[in-house]
């Protein structure tokens, strides 16, 4: 017993130990009696390993506690704690510590599924008419009057483009 | 529309059953979609969330499948309305739980929930009875296209639609089948089945998920992972895997019924006593008698009219419906003799099992 197996998700000693192959992959999680009950694991029918394995693959990271999402707040404590993000921009803030996740997670790390097209063209004439409308106010400024006149026609073509007046 | 009236209104589940609706009995697809730059909810302050929730139910009470619904937030719900719409699948126990700012919208048919601020903003399902996965696909991605028109969702081109969890990234897609598979479990198979399900890349739960029992033979089948693959091809999966255990269940039947067809007769003949007489039932004996007869009458044994009957009573059986029907709150033991009288009364009536048929057919 010089180094008996810890649960990985407290610090007891571990004597449930499990072994799950999703998508040719081995994953291994090592619990104790109590976590293993409250995680439901001793019923093989009603219990996936995902969840757990989410947690356990955050814990070997005592030292980087300290990332914070800008847009949110949410902490590396608090994904840890939780294994939920905060916001959309969590991915972005918390990528190192995602990516290796992720790849025993799912059966790749890029997205090959639906797209949202409609919104996305809306996001791109949305983003176009607000920097026209820059370089615009920016013409008038410095008197560049001809360039004003130009922009000002190609913004009313992308408005026409939208067909709609720009969201929000 | 109310609650009441909800369950009063026939539904696809209580209502639909055919043949084609033997094995399974259920198909489930349900989609994860956030709102750009706006915060999950369970981080998001209870103001933004109010208002998440607010711009999040017009949009889709704006949608064609869900013109005519019941929109509620949770908090108006009392706990049994709650239980109930859990005991149907349209909405989650996480949801029932939920803070201030949940709501769900519900069609009129009952196929199509959406739930708002569970784990994501949004949480859309499409539900159909049978087996209909392409069919629930069409209809969910439909839906979701004609959200999009008015609602900016959270997406990276490389990680896919952006989720509370990242375990739905991608996708946020998880199709599943409920199926009602009797002869595995007899035969003591669902063991080996769960594994070679779970290689495959897909999850079995039992019939109300993550940590609920398997009474009444029926399990949930659905897809682990929801990034790296398109829908399509994630559902193709599904299928095969679907039709295997399909495959798998009617060889079984086939064996028990080789082996020792008298003592699979006496399990339904038993169940069917039972059903008629006994004056205590708790909901999990329930389930499995019910299972027996819906075993007896995919083998002949009783007419196909009586399925949609059997797939009635797997959910009036329910605490939340049962409690509902006989209006009023009543501890467990006072249930399973509420529970016990109402499936009497319903097998009074009942045509007696008949297994000359497929006697017949064996010799």
């Amino acid at each position: 017993m010089a180094n008996p197996l810890k649960c990985d998700l407290c610090d007891k000693p571990a004597t449930v130990h499990l072994t799950q192959i999703v998508s040719s992959k081995v994953h291994k999680v090592d619990l104790c009696e109590a976590c293993a009950q409250a995680k439901g694991v001793t019923d093989p029918s009603g219990f996936s390993l995902s969840d757990l394995l989410l947690k356990a693959s955050l814990n070997p990271e005592p030292s980087g506690g300290a990332l914070r999402c800008e847009s949110c707040g949410y902490t590396q404590l608090d994904f840890k704690k939780h294994g939920r993000f905060g916001c959309a921009a969590c991915y972005d803030t918390f990528k190192g510590m995602l990516d290796p996740m992720l790849d025993g997670m799912h059966k790749g790390i890029t997205h090959s599924g639906k797209v949202p097209q409609t919104a996305l063209a809306r996001k791109f004439l949305h983003e176009k008419l607000t920097k026209l409308e820059l370089d615009l106010t920016d013409a008038i400024k410095s008197e560049r009057f001809e360039e004003a006149a130009r922009t000002r026609d190609e913004i009313s073509q992308v408005k026409q483009a939208a067909n709609q007046p720009p969201p929000r | 529309m109310t609650i009441a009236s909800l369950i009063a209104t026939p539904s696809e589940l209580t209502d639909a059953a055919s043949n084609k609706t033997a094995i399974v009995l259920m198909t489930r697809i349900r989609l994860a979609r956030n709102l750009a730059g706006k915060p999950f909810p369970g981080w998001a302050t209870p103001a933004q969330r109010a208002k998440i929730a607010e711009t999040c139910s017009a949009a889709v009470a704006a949608t064609v499948p869900l013109k005519r619904n019941l929109s509620v937030s949770v908090s108006e719900l009392g706990e049994l309305e709650k239980q109930i719409l859990v005991e149907r699948h349209l909405i989650s126990r996480e949801l029932s739980g939920s803070k201030q700012g949940s709501a769900v919208i519900i069609s009129k048919d009952q196929t199509v929930s959406v739930m708002v601020n569970e784990e994501d903003h949004l949480r859309i399902q499409v539900l159909r009875a049978g087996f209909q996965l392409k069919k629930s696909w069409n209809i969910i991605n439909d839906l979701d296209t004609s959200l999009e028109a008015s609602l900016d969702f959270a997406f990276s081109p490389t990680l896919g639609y952006l989720t509370a969890c990242p375990t739905n990234l991608g996708t946020g897609m998880r199709a599943s089948a409920m199926m009602h598979l009797p002869a595995l479990v007899i035969a003591s198979q669902m063991e080996k089945v769960v594994r070679a399900v779970n290689q495959l890349g897909m999850v079995v739960r039992g019939l109300f998920g993550e940590g609920s029992d398997a009474s009444g033979s029926i399990f949930q089948i659905s897809n682990q992972t929801t990034l790296g693959e398109s829908e399509e091809a994630i559902l193709k999966r599904l299928t095969s895997v679907l039709q295997s255990i399909i495959e798998h269940e009617l060889n079984a039947r086939e064996k028990l019924l080789e082996a020792d067809a008298g003592k699979l007769f006496d399990k339904i003949g038993r169940a069917f006593g039972i059903l008629q007489n006994s004056h205590l039932l708790n909901s999990s004996e329930a389930m499995n008698l019910l299972s027996l007869i819906r075993l007896g009458i995919d083998l002949g044994a009783f007419p196909d009219a009586n399925r949609s009957t059997i797939d009635r009573l797997f959910i009036e059986a329910q605490p939340g419906h049962l409690q509902h029907a006989q209006k009023g709150e009543f501890d467990p033991g006072q249930r399973d003799l509420l529970r016990a009288a109402h499936l009497r009364s319903e097998f009074a009536n009942f045509v007696h099992p008949d297994f000359s048929p497929i006697n017949c057919e064996k010799n």
